[in-house]
């Protein structure tokens, strides 16, 4: 199934905080290149705080992290928000578009900031991804002018601005109606079946998961299945 | 680095909240105003009421003091020398006002390098007569010329040209108080009495305002020749050399040295006149002082506004963060945003202070005492405007310091998850 992009290794967190409370326990999984992945569990089992281990935005952990074969152990703050730019796309429950600027500037902002384009070649890649979820339209509006469906569609168009080698979803759909959601889902699909695109999406939903090529199932800050 | 995308999350982030940053840099404006307007008075006035005293001071006097011989017979006798003679009611004895060969002295300081010109004068009590009273006075006997060029004395001759004194004979300046007293217009003959009982008539050309009222009453100039012919002396007589320096600070090395070179007595500027530089230094205090505290409440205001903002943009932190901008990006962004408030606050301060300066500087402001002066003094130096704009960048930076670093260390984790 091509090469491995995201390797878990014996990841265990702890929060201290009043206690010592063990959330995840020797987790090691990987995903590999135009995977569709879910993961799933009950409420508190510690998905979400794998997935920030795995999106390199918490690094209080022990284990190691591989993103495209490459170790995070140890890498500085720069560094990882160098990787989180370049290699994650990340797709919230709640949208967090920035709403000083337009629709098209918040797609633009995360390939500005990789500087590997110029501008013009940015806003055209920003316009493609737009018109790829059927955004065009709404480029040009204040993004706190639009719908929460098409918040959660202007973030998806976000997260693949620099074609990152994984996007990681913590519920995109969760906070979106079933019509909103079916959307979303199928916008994943086609970015899986058709661009090739390595997923990787927490869910609550099982009817989602069960879509998808792989669910990783978790209990106890365990990976069970 | 990219800057150009920084600097165009600031600007987006300014313009979000442009009214607080209005605020913000209307506080800064004010102050930078306040600074500029104060200082440049302050200065105004303190160049002035230094120029009355100062500009007229020579920088090293040589003059020849009435003292006691240091020699005493009784130390000369072999029996006494080995202990202290304590000798009473010693007086001066042969001692003589004038300067022991002027002449040579005028010519050797007239060829020192750090010495910008030199003026002999000559200083001595006179009676004025009018009708049956006599009014004690002094007169200065000056060369017109050299007094003028060194000492600013036209700039005080009110009435009359000071030339006139060396170009009519018999002629005299008096002090405009003085000249009220005796009642003598310009071109009267007034009458005076040397100390040693001489009667002469002299010809007033020119009154005389110095800005101290006290010093007008007793005060007249005439010129070295007419004042030598008053008291019977030679063209060598002079009781002062006033040496202007081209290094102020000099004075006092120089002085020493003059002293020791050409057996006279002489006094630097700084001990005749210390008390003007105290009070030009405190003056100079108390403007900076309150300049910068205001600048320091404008600075706290910067800081509340960005603090405001990064509390309100939490979100918009944890995300940009969350998609790959690293803390000092973050740290910049805020960073530029106060830089920003401090620079365009700063500017137009600087403008309003100028505006504010030049209506000071048009405001009347007459007084008998300084005839040169018809408003307000202000200083237009461009140090004070230098120090403006720099202390509202320092505080500006100082105050986004510590909401840039608290933004820059926002855990994108926390924020997310908080929802």
């Amino acid at each position: 199934m091509g090469q491995v992009v995201l390797e878990a290794r014996h990841i265990n967190k702890s929060f201290r905080d009043p206690v010592t409370v063990k959330v995840l326990k020797d987790i090691n999984f990987k995903v590999n290149k135009g995977e569709f992945v879910s993961m799933m569990g009950k409420s508190g089992c510690g998905k979400s705080t794998l997935l920030y281990i795995l999106s390199t935005m918490d690094t209080d952990f022990e284990g190691d992290l591989l993103i495209d074969q490459e170790s995070t152990k140890g890498k500085n703050e720069p560094h990882l928000a160098r990787i989180r730019n370049e290699k994650i796309g990340f797709v919230f429950q709640f949208h967090y578009l920035w709403n000083e600027f337009t629709v098209l500037r918040n797609v633009m902002l995360p390939g500005l900031k990789l500087n590997k384009y110029s501008e013009k070649e940015i806003e055209h890649n920003a316009m493609e991804r737009l018109k790829l979820l059927g955004m065009q339209d709404l480029a040009l509006k204040q993004a706190n002018r639009i719908s929460g469906g098409e918040k959660q569609r202007v973030a998806l168009a976000r997260a693949m601005i620099n074609d990152p080698l994984i996007i990681m979803g913590d519920e995109p759909t969760g906070n979106l109606d079933k019509k909103n959601s079916q959307i979303v889902f199928d916008i994943f699909k086609e970015m899986s079946e058709e661009l090739n695109q390595t997923l990787l999406i927490v869910t609550h939903d099982p009817e989602f998961a069960a879509k998808t090529h792989r669910i990783i199932e978790m209990e106890d800050g365990r990976i069970v299945s | 680095m990219n800057y150009k995308l920084i600097s165009s999350i600031a600007l987006s982030l300014l313009l979000a909240r442009w009214k607080q940053t209005l605020v913000a840099a209307v506080g800064v404006m004010f102050s930078i105003t306040m600074f500029i307007a104060l200082l440049g008075f302050m200065n105004g006035l303190n160049d002035l009421l230094d120029g009355l005293i100062l500009n007229r001071t020579a920088h090293v006097r040589l003059y020849s003091e009435v003292k006691i011989n240091p020699n005493q017979p009784i130390d000369r006798v072999n029996r006494f020398t080995s202990g202290h003679n304590f000798i009473r009611s010693i007086k001066p004895t042969n001692s003589r006002q004038e300067i022991y060969n002027s002449q040579a002295i005028l010519q050797a300081i007239r060829k020192d390098e750090r010495v910008l010109g030199v003026a002999p004068k000559i200083s001595a009590p006179l009676f004025f007569n009018t009708g049956t009273v006599d009014i004690t006075g002094v007169v200065n006997g000056i060369d017109a010329e050299a007094e003028s060029r060194l000492f600013h004395f036209a700039d005080y001759v009110t009435e009359g040209r000071p030339e006139d004194i060396a170009d009519i004979p018999n002629s005299i300046i008096l002090g405009k108080a003085l000249a009220d007293k005796l009642m003598a217009g310009i071109g009267d003959l007034i009458y005076v009495t040397t100390p040693g009982g001489e009667r002469f008539p002299l010809k007033v050309v020119g009154y005389f305002q110095s800005g101290i009222q006290e010093f007008d009453k007793t005060q007249s100039y005439a010129s070295l020749g007419t004042t030598q012919k008053l008291f019977g002396r030679g063209k060598s007589y002079i009781t002062d050399i006033q040496v202007k320096l081209n290094d102020l600070e000099s004075a006092p090395a120089v002085a020493k040295e003059y002293q020791r070179l050409f057996q006279v007595d002489a006094e630097d500027i700084q001990t005749a006149n210390s008390q003007f530089e105290t009070g030009s230094f405190v003056r100079s205090l108390i403007s900076y002082a309150v300049g910068i505290t205001l600048l320091i409440v404008s600075g706290f205001g910067i800081y509340n506004i960005l603090n405001m903002m990064i509390y309100e943009k939490m979100d918009s932190i944890a995300i940009l963060k969350a998609t790959g901008f690293s803390g000092k990006d973050v740290n910049r962004i805020f960073i530029l945003i106060a830089l920003s408030i401090g620079v365009s606050g700063g500017l137009a301060g600087l403008l309003f202070g100028l505006l504010a300066s030049v209506g000071i500087d048009h405001i009347p402001f007459n007084t008998a005492a300084l005839p040169t002066i018809t408003t307000y003094p202000v200083n237009y130096d461009l140090v004070y405007y230098a120090i403006g704009l720099g202390f509202s960048l320092v505080t500006t930076y100082l105050a986004g310091l510590f909401p840039a670093s608290k933004a820059s260390h926002i855990d994108p984790v926390i924020i997310i998850r908080g929802k």
